[in-house]
């Protein structure tokens, strides 16, 4: 990391700690707009948390690796989130998921190669009346098959 | 297709999604007077509804005596449980029922603040909600002196998760919310004395909350003529699977699964797994028990598997699930579930013993006893119900155990 690109962070963070506050409840809203910003929460930048809100690296890392949604490795700007839980995998998952890996040419798990797509399984996303579901960042996707859901990837940036 | 208009849902019954001005809630509270809220709610015998079914006029009475001047009311929108989504629709539709429901909480206990935490799955609605909440403001139904009363403060902020189904545990919401893992906390002490921050907290479910301004409404008495004498009112079902209607139901307690069967249009079932992954599940035989506390128990969520469903994957997917969500601070639901997820391994590749299952049953035992909270509890409810309702699929199928179709 570049000594411009830790200070810029730097001020990014301490940005967030105004917005937020610098309490320890203050902790997991600050990382999940890191998160969102940064689409990973980088090692400097779990210390720059923990300076600004006065606790030890080792517990940002600890609440970090706790919650599934917070990274401390780079992951694509897009992260695609297929549910698996049983009642979409039931109405077809498996044939969605078959199709996106084909499509991107990575499997489950990965990140393309352009950092464009991180595509990962989650559980029940509240959408089992209107399976297979996923979503798109924070947008949700319903009633896929394998052609919509591929198209759904295709127009994401 | 896109999601943005989630209108798909089917709507019955007339207990909670009958028609209530905006505001009225909160003004018959006023009316009624702290003591008189107590006494309505106590009447109408509401209780949780997330699943453990805790009676709330007691969990709001244990608040609003513990004696500290700051309290909080925390509704629980973290709905992780799979196959449950009626936070969703309530949220979605009937913001306003909710947020009056934290307000009327909030006058009843005397706390000044709210937080709604809503999973992190959930965040294409954070807009919406947040829209809602300056809506209230501005019509004075939140902020300071609320409806113009002197010293009647409450404000409602939102909090995201970020993807961890045992934070819909209430201490681990708390801990949550705090900003530590979500790993839930020994009880006692509960959060109605030591909460978030060490203050009194309620966490009430969202359908518990919307359920309050109408019981202030109508009375106690009124909710209370409606479901079974030990599960009063209605409750919302949230029905998925192997059906030609899935969506949320409003209905009674005490309907039996074959009612709701035939309601939602579900043929040739075999199977209904009521509660979600840590509920259990019901096979054709016993499909005359009614659905309510005093019998089958459950946080709304109802899955409907039919005749071509191979059961011991289902059984996969649901500790599968457990294996990945457990926080792991406790020893028998870290290692429990994962020595259960084997098992299944073992049936499905046919290497298994009786003798090993056997000792696989004695560790659900043991997980129910031991595990810290409700995860590791009823996590081995699945298994011991599955095995047992269908052990002839299971255990009599030649090969593989009847893992081929699905």
């Amino acid at each position: 990391m570049l000594v411009y690109e830790k200070n810029a962070l730097t001020e990014e963070i301490e940005g967030l700690a105004k917005k937020h506050g610098t309490d320890r409840s203050a902790l997991l809203p600050i990382l999940q707009d890191l998160q969102k910003a940064h689409h990973a929460i980088s090692d400097f930048a779990q210390q720059e948390v923990a300076r600004v809100l006065d606790i030890h690296p080792v517990e940002v890392f600890s609440v970090i690796s706790f919650y599934h949604f917070l990274r401390p490795e780079t992951t694509g700007r897009n992260i695609v989130r297929l549910c698996k839980t049983i009642v979409c995998d039931l109405a077809g998952k498996e044939a969605v998921q078959k199709a996106i890996e084909r499509e991107l040419g990575i499997k489950f798990g990965e990140t393309t190669k352009d950092k464009r797509i991180t595509l990962e399984f989650t559980n029940c996303l509240g959408m089992c009346d209107q399976g297979p579901a996923m979503i798109v960042n924070e947008r949700v996707y319903t009633k896929l098959d394998p052609e919509t859901a591929c198209e759904i990837l295709r127009t994401i940036k | 297709m896109l999601a943005t208009k989630i209108q798909e849902t089917r709507r019955e019954g007339s207990l909670l999604f009958r028609h209530l001005e905006p505001g009225a809630g909160i003004k018959k509270a006023l009316e009624l007077g702290r003591d008189n809220i107590l006494f309505e709610v106590k009447e109408s015998k509401l209780k949780g509804r997330g699943g453990a079914g805790f009676p709330t006029s007691t969990k709001w009475m244990l608040t609003a005596a513990a004696q500290n001047p700051v309290k909080y009311v925390v509704c629980n929108a973290d709905e992780g449980e799979p196959g449950t989504f009626k936070d969703r629709v309530l949220l979605m539709d009937y913001p306003q029922l909710v947020f009056e429901g934290m307000a009327i909480g909030g006058f009843t206990v005397g706390a000044k603040q709210g937080i709604l935490y809503l999973r992190g799955e959930y965040e294409y609605m954070l807009a919406g909600l947040e829209e809602h909440l300056a809506k209230m403001r501005k019509d004075k139904q939140l902020g300071n002196a609320i409806l113009g009363v002197a010293g009647f403060d409450f404000d409602i902020s939102i909090r995201l998760g970020s993807g961890a189904y045992v934070c819909g545990e209430e201490t681990a919401l708390i801990e949550s919310l705090e900003g530590q893992r979500g790993e839930p906390r020994n009880r006692p002490p509960y959060p109605v004395n030591t909460g978030y921050m060490g203050c009194p907290t309620t966490v009430n479910n969202v359908e518990t909350l919307a359920t309050i301004p109408h019981i202030l409404m109508n009375g106690g008495l009124w909710y209370a003529k409606h479901g079974t004498d030990k599960s009063t009112g209605s409750k919302l079902f949230s029905v998925s699977g192997d059906c030609a209607l899935p969506g949320v139901y409003e209905l009674p307690w005490g309907i039996t699964v074959q009612e709701l069967l035939d309601k939602v249009g579900a043929k040739r079932t075999k199977a209904v797994q009521i509660g979600g992954a840590s509920g259990i599940c019901v096979p054709k035989s016993q499909f005359d028990r009614k659905i309510a506390y005093e019998d089958i128990a459950t946080g709304g969520s109802i899955m409907i598997f039919n005749e071509d469903r191979s059961m011991i994957h289902i059984l996969k997917n649901f500790m599968e699930f457990f294996v990945e969500e457990s926080c792991g601070q406790c020893t028998p639901c870290r290692i429990g579930n994962k020595r259960l997820l084997e098992g299944i391994e073992m049936i499905e590749n046919n290497s298994y013993t009786f003798a090993y299952i056997r000792t696989l049953k004695e560790l659900c035992k043991t997980m129910q006893l031991s595990s810290k909270c409700g995860l590791g509890q009823s996590s081995p409810n699945a298994f011991l119900s599955i095995l047992e309702n269908f052990k002839d699929e299971i255990f009599n199928t030649n090969g593989n155990g009847g893992a081929n179709g699905k």
